[in-house]
């Protein structure tokens, strides 16, 4: 909460606050003191939240018209294209905003990465995030069931078949999700159920990573931290809002070519054919923000190790805190790391190109060596290079680098070398 | 606490615990049962085809509880082949005559065993089947030759009703 007290100018209003204090939360978003020199790479928190909303906005209203069940879901779906008020558009928005969405998750997780945003005291803001990020990979994979196509159909049967590889439970778990001897009627069912709330866990979720984030405040492009509030912050309201505001903009401009120019490109024509137990397509690829996972669940050849492998690469991120040894948050100061962070950017970009060709001979062995690559990111280098790396002197405030060649840059410098 | 002999009123705290997670567990089990098959779709768990149209060489697919079930009606080299292999040579040792009691004709699940897609007929490196979507190979017998599945495709219970006429389930 805001370090002074907040009275409410109207009567009113003070009855009011003094009874549900909501006008005092309000004060304090619109008041909470941000570092001032954030840049664009910040502004997707609140684009995230937009992406949220019209996901959960779109999706309440083609519940309105979809149907759940094995016989009509496909049907449902194209009588929304075709015939409800603006269906098409609703749907198209629906299901590239789910892109859109997981396009502005990773450049926020890349964020944090590069800024160190992850590193005490923010662990706590960085690992509901990735909790955030699991539910929204099952959120968006059971969206994709429901339109019951045969990539829906197939890739709940692949993706619910990674549980078999449990040993002894696996077979009786897989037909518990399936609740049958297959994916079929029962199984769309709780999908659709399970689609339904999940959007809603994370909306409360995005709720304890704000609230979290509002304790030690936001991290910064220089790493360093801040007295709040004080000349290196500006209040949330209107100089955050604004900036923002821009971001979104753009980011709907990109948003909305996809839904008016090019609504299919990220889909397979394959869902467009409704589901056919007897037949499997001929190359079942999932949607491309799991590529990447799916090209190391691949590049292991067995069966129950590919699947750890894959659930390890996602679960690694909520250790990253303590994987970390460096103290120093901003990649701006370590040039080592600033260079590693590319390689491992690079790193998940060929792992998904290799998630979507064929898992065969060159495009195998290139996903292998990805694979060690991205645990040996984690594992090895940043756990060595925190110990290892000289790194750039911190300046004493966000102000300095700013203002440039300011006396107290030297007297850092000066205090640095006394030091070693 | 623990220089604390335990009294009358910490027992009860203790049996209050119990007797509670014991009727939260009841409470959850019928919510968590509710999920796994229902009467109606276990009720299905039986299917009789006709193959008296099956010709030497070829494959029926057919739907048994939402999975597909490959009849092949084999022919005599196919059964030589399956029957030659030596059991060190698979993955998954299984006599071929263990999985075709009657050897002209192979019933299996056509569902791979890596992850549950259904394999192609007549392709592969191994003259049986191969799954297109992570690149496992099956003999003539049906069992995996090659590729990331652990098991050769399950062979469900069936019979002969009569000389057309499998009962599978």
């Amino acid at each position: 909460m805001s370090d002074h007290e907040y009275t409410p100018k109207s009567k009113a209003g003070k009855w009011f606050n003094d009874r549900l204090p909501l006008l005092t939360l309000a004060n304090h978003l619109t008041d909470y003191p941000t570092p001032k020199n954030l840049n664009y790479w910040w502004t997707f928190g609140g684009i995230l939240t937009f992406c949220l909303i019209t996901q959960i906005v779109t999706g309440l209203t083609l519940a309105m018209h979809y149907i759940a069940h094995a016989d009509m879901a496909f049907e449902s779906v194209e009588h929304i294209m075709r015939d409800v008020n603006y269906g098409w558009l609703i749907r198209y928005i629906h299901a590239n905003g789910a892109s859109m969405f997981f396009l502005a998750v990773y450049i926020h997780i890349f964020r944090s990465l590069f800024y160190g945003s992850y590193k005490s005291p923010r662990e706590i803001i960085w690992i509901i995030g990735i909790i955030i990020y699991l539910l929204m990979m099952a959120a968006a994979f059971m969206g994709y069931v429901l339109p019951w196509g045969q990539m829906s159909f197939w890739g709940a049967t692949v993706i619910t078949n990674l549980f078999s590889a449990i040993p002894l439970v696996g077979e009786g778990i897989v037909t518990w999700l399936w609740g049958g001897y297959s994916v079929d009627n029962p199984t769309l069912t709780r999908f659709f159920t399970l689609h339904y709330l999940i959007p809603f866990l994370i909306l409360g979720l995005v709720v304890l990573h704000i609230w979290a984030l509002h304790v030690p405040g936001n991290n910064n492009p220089v790493g360093i931290d801040i007295k709040k509030p004080s000349k290196d912050t500006v209040p949330f309201h209107p100089y955050i809002v604004i900036k923002d505001g821009f971001a979104l903009l753009m980011f709907m401009i990109v948003f909305a070519f996809f839904v008016f120019y090019a609504p299919n490109i990220l889909g397979h024509a394959d869902n467009y054919i409704e589901a056919n137990p007897l037949v499997t397509p001929a190359h079942i690829v999932p949607e491309w923000y799991l590529l990447p996972f799916y090209a190391i669940l691949r590049s292991v050849p067995d069966k129950l190790l590919g699947v750890v492998a894959m659930l390890s690469a996602i679960l690694i991120l909520a250790v990253l805190p303590w994987l970390d040894t460096s103290k120093i948050r901003s990649a701006v100061f370590r040039p080592l790391y600033k260079q590693f962070y590319w390689i491992l950017v690079a790193d998940v970009l060929i792992l998904g190109y290799m998630g979507a060709m064929p898992a065969e001979g060159l495009y195998l062995l290139i996903a292998r060596v990805a694979t060690a690559y991205y645990f040996l990111h984690f594992l090895v280098i940043l756990p060595v290079l925190g110990l290892k790396e000289k790194t750039i002197p911190l300046p004493l405030s966000i102000t300095e680098p700013v203002l440039g060649g300011s006396p107290n840059m030297a007297m850092a410098k000066k205090k640095e070398s006394k030091i070693e | 606490m623990s220089d604390k002999k335990p009294e009358r009123r910490d027992f009860l705290f203790t049996a209050s615990y119990a007797v509670g997670a014991v009727g939260v567990a009841a409470v959850v089990w019928p919510l968590v049962d509710q999920m796994n098959p229902d009467a109606s779709v276990k009720a299905l768990a039986s299917t009789e085809v006709d193959v008296s149209s099956l010709k030497p060489g070829n494959t029926i697919t057919v739907l048994w509880r939402g999975k597909p079930v490959f009849i092949r009606r084999r022919t005599q080299e196919e059964i030589a082949e399956a029957r030659s292999v030596k059991m060190e040579d698979l993955i998954h040792p299984e006599k071929d005559e263990d999985r075709a009691k009657n050897p002209e004709w192979l019933v299996m699940l056509g569902v791979c065993t890596h992850l549950g897609c259904v394999p192609l007929n007549d392709k592969g490196d191994y003259d049986g089947w191969f799954c297109p979507c992570h690149g496992s190979h099956y003999d003539t017998s049906g069992r995996i030759r090659k590729g990331p599945a652990p098991w050769n495709m399950e062979v469900p219970k069936y019979e002969f009703v009569n000389a057309n006429t499998i009962k599978i389930g």
